[in-house]
């Protein structure tokens, strides 16, 4: 699973490794795309036709003064509205932790894409566990940096449950990657190794297994 | 839309411009208007800043709200007290770049800024419309727009902007001509006016119809309705405001005064200052040009003439890249109409931005300076630029 080749160092490493994954010139829909930081890459570097959907007004002016047809609203309601199979992939990067009905947005987003993307903070990482063992209070970690009352993570998402929940959705994985990173960081590592405990976040790529 | 035309705080302007005059539609070729009445000759007025490019590819419409003009942006002579109406977004290097686009702006057939109206002359009575002047539709300004758009040699425009009645005006041309528009900018605007928008309006005809000067429509030798217009304006001033902006601009402060006056002047600034605007409005605008283009807005139903009722199905026409931009404050369009229409354009995959900028200045915060809605408007040209040029 360290097969992957980023030909950009300057984005944020879980972006790179979703990049490698998507086909050139294909359909691509971020949601919660932020700064549109991957979009914008994908469509420099892969000719993907992208559109982003973004909550924050100053983050959607940022995206849409960039060139990037993006616009402002909850992915749980703008979901909704597309036809099916509009797009060749949706791309859900570090947000399912803070999405209110899981299997309702994963049905949602193989409804209106081919394959769906999704990326997460690894809530069984060893230093999660051990805080939680030796201090009692519920972890805070560089990848979940909130306290329980003030966290948007209103989901802890392991690596084993993820692989669980896709199945029992009904869904296949048809590509998963388990990286060593830092929240911000542009540099990283795929880890092959016991992922459920070793890796900060787990990137999927999923279908209908068809 | 209210009036806050200043001169640019940099001094950036589009410089002198001219406004001209376009005339077709002459007997017996006349316009076929939505109503079914034939009517013609028509003149438009229109102003263009910028050039356009050797493969005429770089026009933009815009499209003005009720009371605007085709006078978009710069200056008509050097002493010209204020500029063009979107003068802070319209300019060399400004939202919408001259120096790259080739910018045309008409003044709206049934207006009273140049374009037949009703109270132009009827050649045939040699005597204004009046009355007479047919009731036109959103429909019958983009046919009268087209042909002015035709006579200038252009195939395909860029971008069709407006605010408002300019919005729905944006609407209509991506149905009508939707292989003619490559991008759509509706600011501010709904496909259709809610009860309250036809309620506000309606109250503002009533008040004109209600002067004894306006006799029908028949003032126009005679003292003119001016009062009933300025009280129209005035209506209208409190819906193009919002209850944020009208607290953080007038709150309940007195005018020149430190204690009520008891008796019926103006004691309250917000008093005065709509007293003000309405003085100001009769001045230059028309009474019965605000009956027919108020008349022609509660009409405008998007849905229901290219869908048979169902937006979703006239959005399926166009083609048009969308660019839709609401405001928090914006209680006469407010955002939840936006996204409705940004609803239908996702549901026919269209490409659409949508962003509800937070503004206090209400409805007209479309023609307020504001960096990010110019922002957004430069960025968004851009892709639709490079992208028609590939």
């Amino acid at each position: 699973m360290s097969s992957t080749n980023p030909k950009n160092n300057q984005m944020r490493f879980d972006l790179q490794i979703i990049a490698s994954w998507i086909e050139p010139g294909s359909r691509v829909i971020d949601l919660g795309c932020g700064k549109g930081e991957l979009l914008k890459y994908l469509i420099t570097h892969k000719n993907v036709t992208g559109n982003g959907i973004e909550r924050n007004e100053s983050r959607v002016a940022q995206c849409i003064e960039e060139g990037l047809s993006v616009l402002q609203g909850d992915i749980n309601e703008e979901v909704l509205d597309y036809p099916d199979n509009t797009f060749d992939y949706v791309i859900l990067s570090q947000t399912l932790q803070q999405v209110y009905e899981p299997d309702t947005m994963i049905r949602s987003m193989l409804r209106i894409a081919k394959k769906g993307i999704v990326s997460f903070p690894n809530f069984s990482h060893w230093s999660c566990r051990w805080q939680l063992l030796s201090s009692g209070y519920a972890p805070v970690t560089r990848q979940l940096p909130y306290e329980w009352y003030n966290t948007p993570n209103i989901r802890v998402i392991t690596i084993k449950d993820f692989r669980k929940f896709i199945h029992e959705v009904g869904f296949s994985i048809l590509k998963e990657v388990a990286i060593n990173t830092q929240s911000e960081n542009r540099y990283g590592k795929a880890i092959s190794f016991l992922p459920n405990l070793r890796a900060t976040y787990g990137l999927y790529l999923i279908g209908n297994g068809t | 839309m209210s009036e806050y035309i200043e001169h640019d705080k940099d001094k950036i302007s589009v410089g002198i411009v001219e406004k001209k005059l376009f005339t077709f539609a002459e007997s017996p070729d006349e316009m076929v208007l939505e109503s079914g009445a034939r009517f013609g000759p028509v003149s438009l007025a229109y102003e263009t800043c910028g050039t356009l490019n050797e493969d005429r590819s770089n026009a933009i419409l815009i499209l003005h709200a009720l009371s605007g003009d085709s006078h978009v942006a710069g200056y008509y002579t050097p002493e010209d007290e204020k500029p063009g109406w979107w003068d802070n977004m319209v300019g060399p290097g400004k939202g919408i770049d001259t120096d790259k686009y080739f910018v045309v702006c008409s003044n709206i057939i049934g207006s009273c800024m140049g374009s037949s109206g009703p109270c132009t002359i009827n050649p045939r009575t040699v005597l204004p419309y009046g009355l007479d002047f047919p009731v036109v539709t959103i429909g019958d300004m983009i046919e009268a727009q087209k042909a002015l758009i035709d006579h200038l040699g252009i195939t395909k425009l860029l971008a069709v902007v407006g605010g408002s009645i300019g919005g729905m005006q944006v609407l209509e041309w991506c149905a009508r001509y939707p292989e003619m528009v490559s991008a759509a900018i509706p600011l501010a605007t709904t496909t259709k006016h809610s009860a309250l928008a036809i309620a506000f309006n309606e109250v503002a005809r009533q008040s004109i119809m209600a002067d004894p000067n306006w006799n029908n429509g028949e003032y126009y030798y005679g003292p003119k309705p001016d009062m009933g217009l300025a009280v129209a304006r005035m209506i209208g001033h409190i819906t193009y405001l919002s209850d944020e902006s009208m607290r953080l601009k007038f709150g309940r402060r007195l005018q020149d005064k430190s204690d009520f006056s008891f008796n019926f002047d103006a004691d309250f600034q917000v008093e005065s200052y709509l007293r003000y605007q309405g003085k100001k409005f009769v001045e230059r605008f028309d009474a019965n040009s605000f009956l027919y283009i108020t008349k022609a807005a509660d009409y405008y139903d998007l849905g229901k003439q290219h869908g048979a009722g169902s937006e979703v199905k006239a959005f399926s026409k166009m083609a048009a890249a969308f660019l839709v931009v609401s405001f928090t404050s914006d209680w006469l369009y407010p955002t939840y109409q936006s996204r409705a229409m940004v609803k239908a354009m996702k549901k026919n995959g269209l490409d659409v931005s949508f962003c509800e900028i937070q503004a206090e200045w209400g409805h007209d915060a479309f023609l307020l300076p504001n960096e990010r809605l110019t922002s957004v408007i430069r960025g968004f040209l851009e892709r639709v630029f490079n992208k028609s040029q590939k």
